[in-house]
Order: structure tokens, then sequence, then C-alpha cells
């Protein structure tokens, strides 16, 4: 049994939890957009639970699983105790004082602002503070980790690292690169601002720094989701890992190409130069080479799985597969939807077509395949696979568990293509309704409304089963002896080919060059020019 | 390190595809001057309401025929309420935020911009189709987001002769 088993559930926990309550509002809003007249349905109610959907969702599902996640594998993986567990314990009191802090002011209407709280939006002071306190806490995880890995390493000299670690060690580089920008908006400005420290607030400076963290946040959520398609699923399909180099050299390409790409989220402001929009542009394209790679030596390790049953012909290996299984199949059905958000990706990044759906309801269309599926289907095959594990129980209400992946695709589908359309017609995203007066041309997003709320729906069904699965688990399930926490092992072993890959120093040199590149320029530059502020409204 | 063929040529693949979407933007940008609006201007906020250009918005036709459409937005309506610009001539829009930060899209079109206080957006686009068109607000700006819109009609006019174009192509 591991050492950090109940930190790690501590985690687990938090993370569950959040989820659901997201789920939750995710119900009313869907059908909300689609203009169902709800009793309790107001302005005032829809935004904020947006913003509490977004949060919960975002930033405080994701961290807590990904902490949860990092402190198994790490230990499981390096298979030595973590170190520093009283700072792990420390650190996640912290994030979950400041999820609290955050979540009192967004329930209590004082932080209607959304997860992306843009100024001159201002929220109360707790909001940003709960968010800072987040973050600390996420520092302390990823300190915990880094030191049981160092330590690992002084007693295994010459030892190759092993690739779950190497996966975590990438998303935590990928994390503390990412998170400098936040914390600088939110420290330096938005934290003074609210307290009346300061009175005006530059609104672009504040969206660069947010921008600078909004992208690689995308890859701190899916790197984790990497680690189990790459390191977990195959053995889970009872298969080899393909290719062992070629994951380390996706880890590392994310390290480099993570963060000096944010512009891409800003075509459309002014007051940033169009020759950085182009900058930021151009290293974006690069991200889909290594998901590419991905999506070849995840579905070649499915093969071989395949293939030791003892299947010879083109495509029947994948009838061996276990798509009974839930741990296999969220994570083979989250990986047909990353294929399609990938393309729409493509789409957002190529700065012409994008400014046919930016901030349209293609928008949220496209990152729910992405974050809101990719990553959370995934994370939640991992936690059928990982729960009975560590809390030595049998998964309880297993029926639900096998059909609750098929239900999250259908409704996943259903409410992405109708958003992706009706985003392509035109509708905002982050509308309480649509009516513009009457407006026919809003008139013809009834339909994708309609089946989007269709669509939310059976996701909310299947977010329902989640987590009556893990609740009905982690408290009724019945005791058994726990299996062991394994991982796939590679087709050939890597020995000693590309160590350069394991040498993390010189690729966190090389994207520090790129991002200073990328954004100290550029910020030096707006920095130099005189500007006006904004002080603070809250409409809400 | 040794990589499997079939994976060798896929990567090659993908390499391919990420090399055409750069050329395809670089010769986009360089050699067609497409670039995404990125206008550097600055403005007061808080004196847009009495700016001699931003206090009194609207649209202009000028000496060659193009048109330049002054709007002002503020929590919750785009002012001009309605914007009337000729059909197939080149238009200009300029905007500002007097408080918060507004989106300005016109739907159906790839006329969308970021409207940020302190800065004006700027970009120019022509509209082949004459009628009707809903403006929308599309971030979000408080709890009246959802109300705030404007309506542009494209009018057949004197000075749409030529037709530019397609519908509404921003350059
Ligand atoms: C139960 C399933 C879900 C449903 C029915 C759902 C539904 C929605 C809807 C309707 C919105 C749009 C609000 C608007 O723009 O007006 C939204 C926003 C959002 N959702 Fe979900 N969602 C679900 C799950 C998820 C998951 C799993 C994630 C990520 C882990 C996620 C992340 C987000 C984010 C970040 C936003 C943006 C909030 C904003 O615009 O500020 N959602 N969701
Ligand atoms: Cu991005
Ligand atoms: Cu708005």
């Amino acid at each position: 049994m591991i050492g950090a088993r109940r930190l790690a559930l501590a985690n687990f926990w938090v993370a569950i939890t959040a989820f659901g309550v997201a789920a939750a509002m995710a119900l009313m809003q869907a059908l909300s957009r689609a203009d169902l007249a709800l009793p309790w349905r107001t302005p005032k109610m829809y935004y904020l639970s947006v913003t509490a959907h977004g949060v919960l969702m975002a930033l405080i599902f994701t961290t807590f699983f990904i902490m949860g996640l990092g402190y198994v594998v790490t230990e499981r993986s390096l298979d030595r105790p973590i170190k520093l567990r009283r700072v792990g314990w420390a650190s996640f009191g912290l994030a979950l004082l400041g999820t609290l802090l955050a979540a009192w002011a967004i329930l209590w209407g004082k932080a209607t602002v959304l997860y992306t709280f843009y100024p001159p939006l201002k929220a109360h002071p707790a909001f940003y503070i709960g968010a800072a306190l987040l973050v600390i806490g996420s520092w302390g995880w990823s300190w915990v980790i880094i030191h049981t890995y160092l330590t690992w390493k002084r007693e295994n000299p010459g030892a190759r690292t092993p690739l779950p670690v190497h996966g975590y060690m990438t998303t935590i580089i990928v994390w503390i690169l990412a998170t400098i920008g936040v914390a600088a908006e939110v420290v330096l400005l938005l934290i003074p601002w609210s307290l009346g420290i300061t009175e005006k607030i530059d609104p672009i400076l504040a969206r660069i720094l947010f921008w600078w963290f909004g992208h690689p946040l995308v890859y701190f959520w899916l790197l984790p989701a990497y680690v189990i398609w790459y390191t977990m699923t195959p053995r889970i399909a009872g298969g080899k890992l393909f290719s062992d180099p070629l994951a380390r050299l996706v880890f590392v390409l994310f390290i480099l190409l993570s963060t000096p790409v944010g512009f891409h989220h800003q075509f459309l402001d002014p007051g940033v130069r169009a020759g950085w929009k182009f900058f930021h542009s151009f290293n974006t394209q690069w991200i889909l080479f290594p998901s590419f790679v991905t999506a070849f030596t995840v579905i070649a390790s499915f093969e071989v799985a395949g293939r030791l049953k003892g299947k010879k012909g083109w495509f029947d290996w994948l009838g061996a597969l276990p798509w009974g299984n839930p741990a296999f199949s969220s994570v083979a059905l989250s990986m047909i939807i990353f294929a399609i958000g990938g393309f729409g990706g493509a789409i957002n990044a190529a700065y012409g077509m994008n400014a046919m759906i930016h901030n349209t309801a293609w928008v949220q269309g496209h990152f729910h395949l992405t974050v809101g599926t990719a990553v959370a289907l995934s994370f939640m095959g991992i936690a059928y696979y990982l729960l009975p594990r560590l809390t030595g129980r049998e998964l309880e209400l297993s029926l639900l568990a096998r059909i609750q992946p098929y239900l999250w695709f259908m409704g996943m589908l259903l409410f992405s293509v109708s958003n992706h359309l009706t985003g392509l017609a035109g509708m905002p995203r982050r509308i309480y309704q649509f009516d513009y007066g009457g407006s026919e041309i809003a008139d013809q997003w009834v339909a994708g409304t309609g089946i989007s709320a269709l669509g939310g729906v059976l996701l909310f069904a299947s977010a329902l089963c989640f987590v009556a699965v893990m609740f009905g688990t982690g408290f009724a399930g019945k005791k058994a002896q726990p299996q062991p926490i394994e991982f796939a092992e590679p087709l050939e072993t890597p020995n000693n080919k590309a160590q350069i890959l394991d040498k993390f120093w010189i690729w966190v040199l090389i994207a520090v060059v790129l991002i200073m590149a990328a954004y100290a320029w550029p910020i030096g530059e707006h920095l130099a020019t005189p500007r006006f502020g904004s002080r603070g409204y809250s409409p809400f | 390190m040794k990589v499997d063929l079939y994976e060798k040529i896929w990567m090659w693949a993908a390499l391919g595809i990420v090399v055409l979407f750069l050329a395809s933007l670089g010769f986009s940008y360089i050699g067609r001057a497409i670039q995404p609006p990125s206008h550097v201007e600055m403005i007061d906020p808080e004196a847009v309401r009495t700016d001699e250009e931003f206090g009194n918005p609207g649209v202009t036709i000028n000496a060659d025929g193009s048109a330049t459409v002054v709007v002002q937005a503020f929590m919750f309506a785009f002012l001009p309420q309605e914007i009337r610009v000729p059909r197939g001539v080149p238009v200009t829009f300029r905007l500002t935020s007097a408080d918060v930060i507004h989106g300005f899209q016109i739907v159906g079109t790839n006329g969308n911009t970021m409207v940020v206080p302190g800065y004006v957006s700027q970009f120019t686009t022509s509209f082949s189709r004459a009628g009707e068109y809903l403006i929308v607000c599309n971030e979000y700006c408080g709890l009246g987001h959802h109300v705030m819109s404007a309506k542009l009609i494209v009018e057949e006019g004197a000075g749409s002769a030529g037709s530019v174009g397609e519908s509404g192509g921003v350059r």
C-alpha cells in the first residue's frame, strides 16, 4: 500500500466534489441557453453559475485531481515513498483554503467575473486571494514531487527516469513556467487594486499576463492525461507501450512549446502589435506535432494489446480491447473526441478563421472536447482504476461505471457539435439568453441550443453516475485485498538511448529563452508606451 | 533512437502538415497582408464620453466613398444603436469602451473585435450583401451582457457601384 495514499485520496475527494457541484450548475446553464423557462432562472444566477462552473471545473477539479494523481504516479513508479509528506498536507490545506475563499466570494455573488476574471470587472478581494492560495498550494505540491524525484535520482545513480515520472516532471515544469504569469497578474495587479491600494489597472497588460498562463494551463491539464494514455491505459488494455523514447520526446516538446503562444487568445485585442500575434501563431502550429505522435504511439500500443490476445487481422484487434472496462473505454473514447477537438484547434489558431468564431459558442464546443472530455473523461476513467486500489474496496455500482463513459461520449457529441454550429452561425458564448429584441438572425440558433441542452442532460446523467460510483465505492464498497497499481512496459526497454530527453534543465533553459523572446519583449514595449488605467466595475 | 518505420512515415507526414500550415500562415501574413486587427492607440476611458470623436459616435462617408464608423461601447449598449453604411465600399470601424471590456461582432461576417477600455480598436471590412445585420457583444460585461446589441444596415447606395470581394472580408 502506498504511503501517500491518504494525501492522494484527500486531493481526489476535493476534485470529485468540485466536479459534482459544477456538473449540476452546468445542467442549469445548458437548459438556460436553450431559453427554457426554469423557475429560478435569472441573469444573476446564470452568470454566477457560469463563474462557479468554470472555476470549479477548469481550476479546482483539474488541479486537485492532477495533484492526487501526481502522488500516486510518483510513488508507485519510483517505488519509493513520497518525501516531505507534511509539506504535501500543508499545500493541500492552502489550496483547499484558497478554494473555499474563492467559492465563498462566488456563491455570495461578489465575484461574478467568470473564470477568466478580466479587469476592469472587479471581484471581492477574497476571490483573488483564494486564487493565489490555490496556486501557492500547487507550488508546494510541485516541490514535494520534485524533491522526491531528486532524492530518487541520488539513490539510483545512472538509472533511467521512469516514464510516468518523466511525464509528471514536464507537467510540473509547464505549470511553474505558466503560473509565473498569473501570479504576477493576481499579486501585482489584481489584489492591490481590489483592496483599493491602487486605483487603476491596465486591462491589456492583465490579459497578456493571464494568457501567458492560460494557454500552458491547457497543457497542465493535458499532460497528466498523456501520462495516463502512455503509461497506464496500455497496461489496462493488456498491451505494451509502443515507443518509450518518442513519449519522452513528446513530453519535452511541450516544455518548449506550451508557453510562447498565448497571444493566439488575443488575436482580436487592440494594443498588441500584429507582429507579436504572428510570432505566437507561428509557435502555436508546432503543437500539433507532439499530439500527432501521441495519437500514433498510443493507438499502436492498443494494437499491441489486441495482437497479444492473438488477433491477426487489420482491425480485429480493436474488438479484443476491454471495451466493457470503464478505465479503458473512457480513455479510448476521450481520444476519439480529442482528435475532433484537434481539428477545431487548428482552426482557432489560424487568425483569419479565428475572427469567425472568436468568443462564439464554437469556443465552448471546442474546449468541452479537449479539457471537458479528453482530459476530464480520462481522469474519470483512471479514477475507476485507482479508487479501489487506494481505498482497498471493490468498485460499487459497476454497471453505472460501465455505461458512464458511453453516456458522456454521446452527450458530448450532441453538446459539442451543436455548439460548434451555433457558434459558426454567430451565437456568442457566455450569454443568458439570445432574444436580442426578437431578432430573426438570432432565431436561427434555436435548434442548436435545443440539441445542446439535450446533450447537457446526457452529460449531467453521466456525471451523476460517476459521482455515485465514486462515493459509493469510497464509503460503502466491499472491503477487498487491493490490487497493485502497475504501469505499461515498453516494447523495447529504453536502456541508455536519448538520455538527453531526461536532462530537464536543458529544456527548461531553452523554454525560458523562448518565453523571453515571446513575452519579455512585448511586455517591455507595452510598459514603455504611455497608457491609461481603468477603475473597477462590478455590474453583477 | 530507433523508430518504427510506420511511425517514421507518420511523423514526417505530421511535420509536413505543420509546415503546410506555417506556409499558408506566412503567405497570408506577408504575401497578402492579412493581419489580425492590431491597432495600437490609447484613449482615456474616463474621457470617452466627452471625447471629440467617441463622444459623437456615428458614420462618416469620406471623400473617396469609403465609410468610417465610430462606435462607443458601454454597459449595456453600443452607440450608435443603428449603423448605416453603403454596400461594397471599405468600411473602417473605430471602437472604444467607456467602462469594462466588450466584444463587437457582426453576426454572419468575420467582423469581430474586442473593445477594451483605454484602447481604440480598429478594423476595415466591406459588405457585399445589402440588408440588416445583427451586432452583438461577445465578451461578458455584466448582468446585461445578453441584451447588448445593435443593428447594422447595409444600403444599396450611391457609393456602392462596384462590389468588393466576398461578404465582409476583414483586411
Ligand atoms: C456535466 C457536463 C457539462 C456540461 C453540461 C457543461 C455545460 C457548459 C455550458 C452550457 C457552458 C457555457 C456557459 C456559457 O458560455 O454561457 C459551459 C462553460 C464552461 N465549461 Fe462546461 N459543461 C460540462 C462539463 C465541463 C467540464 C468537465 C469542464 C472542464 C473540466 C468544463 C469547463 C467549462 C469551462 C471552462 C466553461 C467556460 C466558462 C466561461 O465561459 O467562463 N465543463 N459548460
Ligand atoms: Cu491557447
Ligand atoms: Cu457584453
